[in-house]
């Protein structure tokens, strides 16, 4: 036990096994549920749960996972730019549409907290969810929100897009890769991106240039949101 | 050496985004200034595609597993979002359906207006 709670390699080793045996099981049962992001997740958790070992021991190596997400978000660029063509193209189309998902999310988020009844804390804590987590983290910290839930609700957000994303936009009749990329980035940011990279090099980098325009937009319209309540 | 030079330059972009964020005072994180760094010497042609390209492309292909430790780590929060686990949870799903929904028939829409305009 001794071993694994000081290793520094045990939280590397078991977050790229549940992986693995997420796309084993991805690519057995061909079914959206079983999403390798997903499967991954719920493994290491019940390993953890099970053995009873602290997320702080399997974070001294499994945070190198995480140091490497910024170089990767900034490497976005690189589908991005071979798509750039279409992006200039669809300029207005593609700002449009972002534009339209953020008012939406915050929109939306400001409807339903009226019909939680939840208070404006919990209102901004959530305002920021569809966004970047990095950014996310700044505009709730700034309007007062409870910054480990927004970073809780911005993570799940990421990964429930990652799951519903094909069956949405298949149900919302959007057939368009760039409207699928734009689309999945808006909803949810990177962890999003990463399943629109699998549909295809267009999807990922319209959904790549996503995180970063929402991310922006949102930091301007978030103050006037709160302002709602 | 080839990966080498490219692991080299990503991480020389990297550190001028964290830079770029310790001046400015938004709360717009690193990757986004290196986001936007690597776009401009892209475009500008200062930095070919071949100086990044097959170790960006590696880095953006397991991107998924950098997402599980985060996502672990939301063992620690289960605490604080016990108690409004259900308005949190069905904002989370009406809200991401719906945003997705939305995003995609509304740019899908404009790209079909511009075509129709022509």
């Amino acid at each position: 036990m001794d071993l694994i709670t000081s290793s520094s390699f045990f939280g590397v080793a078991i977050s790229l096994s549940a992986y693995m045996v997420g796309l084993f099981m991805q690519k057995k049962f061909k079914k959206g549920i079983f999403n390798p992001l997903l499967i991954s997740i719920i493994l290491v958790i019940g390993a953890l749960a099970v053995t009873g070992i602290e997320y702080e021991s399997y974070n001294i190596s499994a945070k190198y996972l995480s140091y490497l997400l910024t170089p990767t978000t900034i490497c976005l660029a690189i589908p991005l730019y071979r798509r750039l063509e279409l992006l200039k193209k669809n300029l207005w189309a593609i700002l449009g549409g972002i534009a339209s998902g953020v008012v939406t999310s915050m929109g939306s988020v400001f409807l339903l907290s009226l019909c939680f009844g939840l208070d404006r804390q919990m209102y901004v804590t959530l305002l920021p969810k569809s966004i970047t987590t990095a950014i996310g983290m700044g505009i709730s910290e700034e309007l007062g929100g409870i910054v480990t839930i927004t970073v809780a609700v911005i993570i799940l957000t990421g990964v429930l897009g990652n799951i519903i994303a094909q069956a949405v936009l298949k149900l919302a009749g959007v057939t368009d890769p760039v409207a699928k990329g734009i689309a999945i980035g808006t909803a949810s940011h990177a962890i999003g991106t990463s399943r629109a990279m699998e549909m295809g090099e267009t999807e990922g980098a319209m959904s790549s240039l996503s995180i970063a325009v929402a991310g922006m937009i949102t930091v301007l319209a978030a103050s006037l949101f709160a302002g709602l309540m | 050496m080839k990966y080498l030079r490219q692991l080299c330059i990503i991480m020389l972009v990297s550190f001028a985004g964290e830079a770029v964020r310790a001046i400015l005072p938004f709360p717009i994180p690193a990757s986004i200034y290196g986001l936007v760094i690597m776009m401009v010497l892209l475009m500008t042609k200062l930095l070919p595609l071949s100086a990044v390209e097959e170790t960006a492309d590696f880095l953006v292909g397991i991107m998924p597993v950098m997402f599980i430790p985060a996502a672990v780590g939301l063992m620690g929060a289960w605490g604080e979002l016990r108690p409004v686990l259900l308005p949190v949870a069905a904002i989370l799903v009406i809200t991401t359906v719906l945003v997705m929904a939305v995003t995609g028939r509304i740019t899908q829409l404009l790209m079909k207006m511009r075509k129709g305009g022509r």
